[in-house]
Formats: structure tokens, sequence, C-alpha cells
């Protein structure tokens, strides 16, 4: 049984897609605890600049990161009409903030094509893959990193 | 192996506790409280810890407990008195009892040379025909009178052995009983099963089985009795021979009829009766106490916090309804919160210790720095009971005990000094703990020759932590000795002086949020303060805005709020501010500046300053918006998630459901350490400049 669940999931990849000024971005739906809407934040002292706050999520403290910054897209306005995307990597939760959600794609994991090398941008070591989405394209975004960019910032 | 680790650690577990009634038994003892029952509890603890260790073959502990309690016996039975250099001598066997359990717990050698020293001195009590044999275990000598017991030769007793559900509960093992009794007899084991119920009215919980054991030695009753020692009064134990029943022990002979026997006598049948006062007092304890993982706690604690954070949520919604007074509805929010309050204080409690167990170890290590520095020392106690966090008493241990080692090191005089100074030549320590104010004052004071101011002052210059021209007061000279790098002795002792200053102290407590101050009187002594917060969990501080921001200022560290006219403030250089205040000045801290806050309202015209204290007793001014409350705040850790963040300790959660961050005033004010110590050298730079 464990050996299905596992085919399954190599196989198939489920993806929340959504989008950080104006581009498309996908996280994979395992790794996202829950999406909630935009609160505002509590600031923090000496943050970079990707970091908005912390916000409560039922009694814990979690930090909010801006996306846009992170990908180099500028800074994002929060409003109502904003999300914060809950996940959750290697036991630390932290939201993301992203403009708005789109839906939930299911994909096979061959269809997700490497990222062309283009120069050493922190950008491209962000992103896991590339999944075209009819016209368009999505941004399989690297959690991992994102948690190591942070970490490394703070340190 | 893995059941019989449990067990073992389960031995450890309780011995920890009966080495705790017996350093309370001692203690009682020391204090000049020679009551019968004192006496035996202490000699039921050791006897405890022997029993234990011999079921797990640590000949060494077993060894020293025998003596140990032969000693105890004697005092027992009334045939030697409690006078203080005995009592002296088993507070430092007890000691070694301790000693010898971590080691054996550690599986760590022991050093043989340290116990031997202690022996000799026990040995000194008792006489030596109760020394050296006495130690073996084997039953040999066990054929006294009121036993009836036939003749030595090989003799088989048929044993019927009915463990009771409760030697089960009790985490014995017949197995391990009968592997024990089959060590030091040959054995035959047949299990009866003519008890068995019907399968429909089985119980799974009332045990059957009655174990039919034919036992061949030379003595079998006494080996029986050995073995079942510890099981008697929770299982049957019938004999088929003509000997009395075991259960029913006869009069016990007068003390003084066994003061004159061999040792082994001494040994069994007293032991046979204290242990069931030990049994009994076991089993109240355990109805009254409950082991629970610390985590469930935890969560409790959590949630409890959630509770409280929720009532602030909806009292502060009702208020903002606007609604028109509704006494059923303000009377039922009232007792919401005093529900709440109720119950959060009951949940944290559960976390609370009583310090005693903290003192008690701190006792021996007063012992055991006054032998190594040859001083006669004193550890005297009070608040014992006194109840402090789980988490603080484990971190306090430490701290205590680095400033216990320093007072009889370097606090207290060697006994020649003294007597020329007509005090007593025993010196004395006191160990206090207090509840004030939502706060634990922990005291440690010792009547030594109190600090010497000179000497902390050329040792600092000495090593660069101060410039030469320094002046300072005496409670800043004190102070010197919370600096990083500072270490007082001259000479290396072997006691303290092991590189570890009192700004190791000084940290530990800070981590605990708590701060340490120290005062001293010139041949009267030294005394330090520890004040600790309550709990770790709850805190009370106080509301501010700064810029866009909520904040909570920890109240422990307030000393003030005011709103100072302009003519106090005055510049220094081109971006500092001071505020003076009763003749003080004191450096401004501009919280906004300080944690780089940009956004939000610009700051009002009339300054609102909070003087804060930091653990160093350097005062600053934080300037601030807006003052709001005070109120209780629990306190939820941001690093998890994050990682620190400087000038903030910690976050909680307001009644609106945002999160306000707790200011790290002891960050803030140490920030501006420069400046404080820049301050005495501006001083004394003025001072010549009046020249």
């Amino acid at each position: 049984m464990n050996d299905t669940a596992a085919a399954s999931r190599n196989s198939v990849l489920e993806c929340v897609t959504f989008t950080v000024s104006g581009q498309i971005y996908c996280l994979d739906i395992m790794m996202i605890r829950e999406i909630r809407r935009w609160v505002s934040v509590t600031s923090l002292p000496h943050a970079e600049a990707h970091v908005l706050g912390v916000v409560n999520l039922r009694g814990n403290v979690i930090p909010v990161y801006d996306l846009a910054v992170h990908f180099g897209l500028g800074r994002t306005e929060p409003g109502p009409r904003n999300v914060v995307i809950i996940a959750d990597v290697q036991g630390q939760s932290f939201g993301l903030l992203v403009e708005s959600v789109s839906e939930i794609l299911a994909v096979n994991r061959n269809d997700v094509q490497d990222t062309p090398e283009l120069g050493r941008g922190r950008h491209t070591s962000l992103i896991e893959g590339l999944i075209s989405v009819g016209q368009d394209m999505a941004q399989l975004i690297d959690l991992r990193q994102i948690v190591r960019v942070s970490a490394d910032a703070l340190a | 192996m893995s059941k019989s680790d449990d067990i073992r650690a389960l031995f450890f577990e309780e011995c920890s506790d009966l080495m705790d009634a017996l350093f309370e038994g001692l203690t009682l003892l020391d204090q000049g409280a020679a009551e019968t029952d004192t006496v035996n509890a202490v000699f039921r603890a050791v006897h405890s810890i022997k029993g234990g260790a011999g079921a797990f073959k640590l000949d060494d502990l077993v060894h020293f407990a025998h003596r140990f309690e032969t000693v105890l016996d004697a005092l027992r039975a009334g045939r030697i008195d409690s006078e203080p250099p005995l009592v002296q001598t088993m507070l430092r066997a007890a000691d070694h009892l301790a000693y010898l359990l971590e080691a054996a717990h550690s599986d760590e050698t022991v050093d043989a040379a340290r116990g031997q020293t202690l022996l000799d001195e026990l040995n000194a009590y008792v006489s030596p025909e109760e020394g050296t044999a006495s130690f073996d275990f084997q039953p040999m000598a066990l054929d006294f009178a009121a036993f009836e017991l036939a003749p030595a030769g090989e003799e088989k007793t048929v044993l019927l052995f009915r463990p009771h559900a409760k030697l089960y509960l009790n985490g014995h093992d017949p197995l391990l009983l009968i592997d024990a009794l089959r060590d030091r007899a040959s054995i035959d084991v047949d299990i009866v099963t003519d008890a068995l119920p019907s399968l429909a009215g089985y119980d799974p919980d009332q045990p059957t089985l009655t174990f039919r054991i034919e036992v061949s030695a030379p003595d079998p009753r006494s080996v029986i009795d050995e073995v079942f020692e510890f099981v008697e009064g929770i299982c049957d134990l019938d004999m088929e021979t003509s000997a009395p029943p075991l259960a029913e022990p006869d009069p016990a002979p007068s003390p003084a009829a066994f003061s004159t026997e061999a040792p082994a006598q001494a040994e069994s049948p007293p032991s046979a009766k204290p242990n069931k006062p030990a049994a009994t007092t076991e089993t109240a304890a355990a109805s009254q106490t409950l082991r629970v993982e610390l985590e469930k706690v935890d969560r409790l604690i959590n949630t409890v916090g959630e509770l409280i954070i929720n009532h602030a949520m909806i009292a502060q919604r009702i208020d903002q309804l606007g609604l028109l007074t509704d006494t059923e509805l303000d009377g039922a929010m009232a007792d919401y919160r005093i529900l709440s309050r109720e119950l959060q204080e009951g949940v944290m409690s559960i976390r609370a210790q009583p310090v005693k167990a903290l003192f008690q170890r701190m006792a021996r290590i007063t012992r055991e720095a006054g032998d190594a520095t040859g001083k006669s020392v004193r550890l005297v106690m009070r608040g014992e009971n006194t109840e402090v966090d789980k988490t603080v008493i484990e971190r306090l241990v430490d701290p205590l005990t680095h400033m216990i080692r320093n007072a009889v090191d370097h606090g207290l005089e060697k006994t020649e000094a003294r007597r020329a100074a007509c005090k007593p030549e025993t010196g004395e320590i006191l160990l206090s703990a207090s509840h004030k104010s939502g706060s634990v004052i922990i005291e440690l004071a010792d009547d030594g020759a109190g600090l010497n101011r000179t000497r902390i002052l050329e040792t600092a210059i000495h090593k660069g932590l101060i410039p030469k021209t320094a002046e300072l007061s005496d409670p800043e000279i004190d102070k010197l000795l919370f600096l990083p790098g500072f270490s007082t002795s001259a000479e290396v002792s072997k006691l303290s002086g092991r590189g570890v200053g009192m700004d190791v102290v000084k940290t530990a407590v800070q981590a605990l949020g708590g701060r340490i101050s120290i005062a001293s009187t010139p041949g009267r002594g030294t005394t330090f303060t520890i004040v600790l917060p309550l709990t770790l969990a709850v805190m009370d501080g106080i509301v501010v805005s700064v810029a866009a921001e909520t904040m909570i200022i920890p109240i422990t560290a307030v000393v003030e709020t005011l709103r100072p006219k302009p003519s106090e403030i005055h510049g220094l250089g081109s971006d500092q501010r001071l505020l003076s205040i009763r003749g003080e000045y004191v450096p401004i801290v501009d919280i906004r500046q300080k944690l780089d806050l940009r956004d939000g309202p610009p700051p009002p015209e009339q300054l609102v300053l909070i003087l804060v204290e930091g653990v160093d007793q350097n005062r600053c001014a934080l300037c601030v918006d807006a003052v709001h409350d005070q109120r209780q705040v629990v306190i939820k850790a941001v690093g998890g998630n994050y990682g620190p963040i400087p000038g903030v300790s910690a976050a909680t959660i307001m009644g609106n459901g945002k999160i306000a961050l707790i200011l790290d005033t002891d960050h803030l004010s140490r920030v501006d350490r420069r400046l404080a110590v820049a301050a005495p050298q501006a001083k004394s730079e003025m001072s010549l400049s009046h020249e």
C-alpha cells in the first residue's frame, strides 16, 4: 500500500497555483497547511526586506514573507484582496504573501520541465521547475530554498 | 533486556526519592530533632536503597549502604547517641551514597579511597565484629530463638507463593523473585492451576496463579525471608513446614537483645518490620501523586494560555459592541475571567515544585566545599517549601553550585581569622527562598569577611576592564564581579577559580528572565539576591505603543514611567540625550531608532519615558509614544519559526488577536553599556577639570 501511495506521489504532482506580481507560481500542495486572508502583521525590528512581520496563527507566532521581494519583483502592497499561504517545511511554519490563489493543478511529474539556465540569478535557484498551464507558464517554487535563503539572511 | 533496563531506571528514580527522604531526615537530626520517627525514616531510606542495590548487584553500593545502615540501626536501638559529629558523618555518608548512586547510574567507576575514610569513620561508631562480617549477605547467622529453626544441613521447604494484584501493580515480577531464590538455593518450581477460574469469569486484572516452590538449602526460611522481604504484604506465602508462619513476626526482640548478637540478626528482623510501614507510606504516596509526562502539562499550559487570550478577545469585542450595561453579561464575563485565571494558576502550579530538593543538593555542595577548603561550614535553609517552576529549579543548579563554592572558598574566612574576628568558628551560609509580588527571590548570604573592594578594583584595573582613573562607588565596584573575564582569586584554588566567573552565573539567571544583585558589608558578609519570575509562561508587562506597533515592557525591569519637563532633558554629543532624574543622568534610548521602526505616526511632542533597570543595574529611559496599561501576558516564543531578534525577547498575543513584541530591556540597556561605562570616566574628567 505504501508502495502504491509512493508511486502515485511520484507520478502525479498536485499543486496550488497563484500569482505574484503578475507572474504565475505554484507550490506542492503537500507543503501547504492552509490559505488565509491577509491580516495586518506585526513588523519585526531589523528585518530583511522580504520579512513582512509576524502573525498569530491560533496561538503560534508565525513569520510572513513577501514572495515578490524574494523573486526581485518589488514589494507587494498588502491589502484585503491578498492571501497568505501557510506552509510547513521541516517543522517550520511560515506564511507567504501572494496576490491571489488561482486553482489546484494535477500534473504528471514528468511534465515538470527543468528551469533553463539563465545565469546564476537568485531567482532561478528558488525555482524547482516549470509547468505549462494552457497558454501560461507556472513556476514551481522550491520551498526548502526559500527557507534556506531566509535563514541565511538572518545569520 | 529493555525490561530490566526499565526496572533499573525505576530503581534509580525511587532512589532519588529515597535520597530526598534521607537528606530531609538527616537535616532534621542535624537540627537536633532526634525523634524515633526521623531515625526510622532515615534507616528505611538507606535500607531500601541497599535492598534495591542488592537486586542489581551493585556491590559497592550495597557494601557502603550496609555499613551506614548498621550505624543507623545502632542509633535506632539507642546504643549510640545522635551527637553532632555523628550527624555530620552521616550527612557525609549520605553524600557519598548519592555519589555511589550517581556512579552506578552512569556506570562510572567509583573512587574507592573516597568511601574508605567514611567507612572508617562509620566503623568507629559500631563495634568491630558488627563490621566486616556483616556486609556479607549470606544468612548463615540467622538462627536466633524467636524463629525456631531446624539445625543446619540441606533442608527442604515447600513454599506456596501467591502474588496479589498489588504485587504486579508495584512492578514486581515473580520471575525475578524466583530467579533470586534460585541464586541462593536449589529450587524446583511448579505452577498450581487449581485456582484458575472458568474463562467466562476470568478477570485479566486478577492474578490467579500460585507458584509451588521447593526450596532446598541449609536454611530455606532465611533465604525465603530475604528474597521475599520486599513483597511482604502483597503476596501470600505459605510454607509447608512445621516452622511458624512467616507473616506473623514474633513480638520483636527488645533492641538490647541483639546488641551482642551476630551481625545479620541486627539486620534481618528489624528490616522485616520497618519495611511494612515503608510499604504503607509508599502506597499512600502513590495515591497522592501522579507522574505525568512534562509534555502533557506543557500542552495544557499552552491551551490555558489560549483561553486567557480568548477571554481578552471576547471582552474587547463586547466592549466594542457598545451594549447598554448588561449586568448579567458583565457578571458572566467577570466569572469567566476569574475562572480562567484560577485554571491557569492551577495548571501552572503543576509545574511548580518546592525548592527543597535543590536546597538539599546545595547542602551537599556546601559540605563538599567545606571539606575541600578545610573550613567548617553550615548551610541554613529557609523557605525550602517555596514553589518554583521546574525549569527554573533545574537551571538554577549550576549557578547556585558556583555561588556556594565561591561563598565557601572566597566569602568565608579561615577558622583562625574567624576566631580572631570573634565570630563563631563554623561559618554560616544562609540560603533562602520566598515569594514577593509575583517574583521568586532566592538569597544566598554568607557571614564571611565581605567583599575585598580594594582587591576587586585592583584586579579590574589590572585586567583592563576599567580605566585606571575610574572612580567607582562601592556598589559599582561590587558589580564588577559580574563582568566577563573577571576572576578574583589571585591563586587558583582547586575549588573555585575554574575559569567560570560570576558572569556565567549572571547569564544563567538572565536566561531565566531573572536578575541578580549583590550587597556586601565588610566584616559582616556578602549577600547575593536572585529575583526570578514566578513562571516562564506568563508575565506582567506594561503595554506601550511605539510607531505603529504595540509592545510590552516586562514589569520586573520597570522602575517608573514619567513625562519629563523639557528642562530635564539634556543633549549629549550629536545624537545622545540624557534624562536628569533626582540628580542622576540616565541615557534616553529611543526604541523607534533602536529597533529601526520607520512606519507609523511621528513621535509625539511630549516625551513619554519608561525608566528601566537592567540586571546589571544600569538604568536607561526608554522612549515610547504612549503607555496604555499594565496586564498579564502569555509569553510566546518567536525564535522557533523565525530566529532571534535583537532587542526582542518574545512575543504575546493581544486581545484583538494581534501580536505584540515583548522587549528585551536588558539588551536595550546593554547596548548602551559603552555609554554607562563612559559615564564614570566623564565624571572623573569633570573633577579633573575642576581642579
